[in-house]
């Protein structure tokens, strides 16, 4: 080799290197914070290792694995209003001649378009007055609202990328149109409703600021014990909560892209 | 066997009719062609029959029932689409069992239906197959499965063979043609290809920007064009139609006029087909542009007075670019046109 290959290769690896870092680095503070049981200045790292912490988190009478189950719950609740609402939404966007489709299609974005806390303060508010607040139903209904704009306009795309022909043929032989959309239409798009549930799963799941308004002190999720974990200087408990936090994600990761299809991803949003 | 007939049918999509005042019909057990360019509204029309979409205005008659407000399910027709419409995530013998599933058919004579249908297309291998398992050939058998299981007397066809490649076309005509005349449906078939259309047809429908132009069986249509459009339309290559005074005006002009109707020559347009015209010594003089030979005929092509025209002769000619010709053709091959109208006047 050449010494400007060598050269090279050198700026490659380095390149990586410092990538791969900015990728792991946090992950691996995060592992290392998990098992550690003492840490303190002016050590670069721990000064002594064990699982104390782990097995705090995982007792079945702690903190963190009942936040867990009421996570999941929610989580869970909120794809099933989601779904309820995105698939007769989704189907008639993608299939009706709607007038106001555009606004319809914007006014599920909204949630998103506004900072968010100034929103979730007004909802509390109201949510107050409604006997909402502090229940799982509140915390519910903040996700879905959240989560609606992924399902929604997943759905129309996953409903819109199913050949009309299809619809039209099963029409011809004879089905009812709630047998066309149960034998055809909805297992067509199937792949790509499931997608947008993973994706509201994982935003429920994850979601801190809507929850903190609408569920504290009644309910508490994960993302909120890792707030008061780490305001309160428990690094440890912080780390090990983000890390089961990564693992839903990591799955999605591995799924995604056999249920979202690319002529459904062109769909999103037309 | 079922009769199908439509009366002043109309269907608007905003704008323009998409089908204008259709009225046409089909006898029992025969195969009607609804013949046009694209856009035409041929394949809307289809759709009106079979119920995928709602008239405007008209009737609607299939069997000596009246169906125009009834939906699809009740009309007794069965439909292939031109896409083929087979649903990917059934196989084989579940698309083509589908209608008969929903219609709740008993599970026996189900099978049964299914093994007669397979036997009749070739398909008793395929049937645990998915569609995308298929050649573009027998996803098209799949989908005629999927109609003749249906055992309605009246059968519609979008296009069917437009996917396929041109020597399984020619397959597949004659294999639907006999289908249709062994289990005596009543078939409505849309197409594009005039040649489909005159090939396997008893009566053509040709339609134009959403009327009928002409309704004719596939001789008569060939053989007394109702307008300018029908006569460009159907034959290949396709008729010259020039106004009658271009001919006139040059030299040896007048002798076209033999035979023609009585009116001003300035209201005329001729057409002759490239086939009924001859290389002679006297006759229209053109120019020879091209000369292409096909094995058993040449077509040239000519300018008339800086109009092409078109000839055939069988065999070989003798003629080059560039040459000047004289073309002569019998009076009676002659077809008027009216030239404002565009109708056919003789």
């Amino acid at each position: 080799m050449t010494p400007r290959a060598v050269a090279a290769t050198a700026a490659k690896a380095v390149a990586l290197a410092l990538f791969a870092f900015a990728l792991f680095g946090p992950l691996a503070n995060l592992v290392l914070w998990s098992v550690a049981e003492r840490w303190y200045a002016p050590f670069k790292l721990p000064v002594s290792y064990g699982l104390r912490y782990w097995e705090i988190v995982f007792r079945p009478t702690g903190d963190a694995m009942s936040s867990l189950a009421t996570s999941v719950a929610i989580a869970g609740l909120t794809v099933l209003v989601a779904l309820l609402v995105s698939v007769p939404a989704g189907y008639a966007l993608a299939r009706l001649k709607l007038p106001a489709r555009t606004f319809i299609m914007i006014a599920f974005l909204l949630p998103q378009a506004f900072p968010s806390v100034a929103i979730y303060i007004n909802v509390a508010r109201i949510f107050y007055q409604l006997g909402l607040a502090g229940t799982v139903t509140g915390v519910v209904l903040v996700h879905a609202a959240h989560g609606l704009v992924y399902s929604v306009w997943i759905a129309a795309a996953a409903f819109a990328a199913v050949d009309r022909d299809l619809e039209l043929a099963a029409r011809n032989m004879g089905a009812s149109g709630l047998r066309t959309f149960a034998t055809i239409t909805l297992p067509l798009a199937a792949p790509g409703i499931m997608a947008s549930a993973i994706f509201v799963f994982l935003e429920s799941l994850d979601e801190f600021t809507g929850t903190f308004f609408v569920g504290v002190p009644q309910v508490t999720t994960l993302p909120l014990l890792l707030y008061s974990a780490s305001m309160g200087g428990n690094y440890q408990i912080a780390s090990i909560t983000a890390l089961i936090l990564l693992v839903p994600s990591v799955l999605f990761m591995m799924v995604i892209e056999r249920f979202l299809r690319a002529d459904v991803l062109s769909k999103v949003g037309q | 066997m079922a009769d199908v007939s439509l009366s002043g049918v109309m269907k608007g999509f905003g704008g323009a009719p998409a089908v204008d005042r259709v009225s046409f019909s089909a006898r029992p057990g025969s195969l009607v062609a609804l013949l046009g360019p694209s856009g035409c509204g041929k394949s809307t029309t289809l759709r009106l029959i079979a119920g995928l979409e709602t008239a405007d205005a008209g009737r609607i008659v299939i069997a000596s029932r009246e169906v125009t407000e009834l939906p699809p399910a009740k009309r007794g027709v069965s439909m292939v689409f031109q896409s083929y419409a087979l649903f990917p995530h059934l196989s084989v013998a579940e698309n083509i069992v589908f209608g008969l599933k929903v219609r709740n058919v008993p599970g026996s004579e189900r099978e049964a239906r299914l093994k007669r249908a397979a036997d009749v297309l070739g398909l008793q291998q395929l049937l645990d197959r998915k569609p995308s398992q298929l050649s573009g050939g027998q996803q098209q058998r799949v989908a005629l499965g999927r109609a003749i299981v249906a055992e309605t007397p009246v059968c519609l066809m979008d296009e069917p063979l437009s996917n396929l490649d041109a020597q399984l076309r020619v397959e597949m005509r004659r294999e639907i043609r006999a289908l249709q005349r062994r289990l005596g449906m009543t078939m409505l078939y849309v197409t594009h290809d005039q040649v489909e259309a005159m090939t396997m047809a008893d009566q053509v429908v040709l339609m134009r920007n959403g009327r009928v132009e002409q309704d004719a069986e596939p001789d008569a249509l060939y053989e007394r064009p109702a307008s300018i459009f029908a006569a460009r339309f159907v034959g290949t290559p396709p008729m010259n139609v020039l106004p009658a005074t271009l001919i006139i005006s040059g030299p040896g002009g007048t002798s076209i006029m033999t035979g023609a109707p009585a009116r001003d020559p300035a209201t005329l347009a001729v057409g002759v087909r490239p086939e009924a015209v001859r290389l002679g010594e006297a006759g229209v003089p053109a120019t020879v542009v091209a000369v292409e030979y096909l094995g058993a005929d040449t077509l040239i092509e000519t300018r008339v007075v800086g109009e092409p025209f078109v000839v055939r002769v069988s065999g070989r000619a003798a003629a080059t670019a560039g040459e000047t010709v004289h073309l002569a053709w019998d009076p009676a091959a002659v077809h008027w046109f009216d030239l404002s109208s565009e109708r056919r006047i003789n």
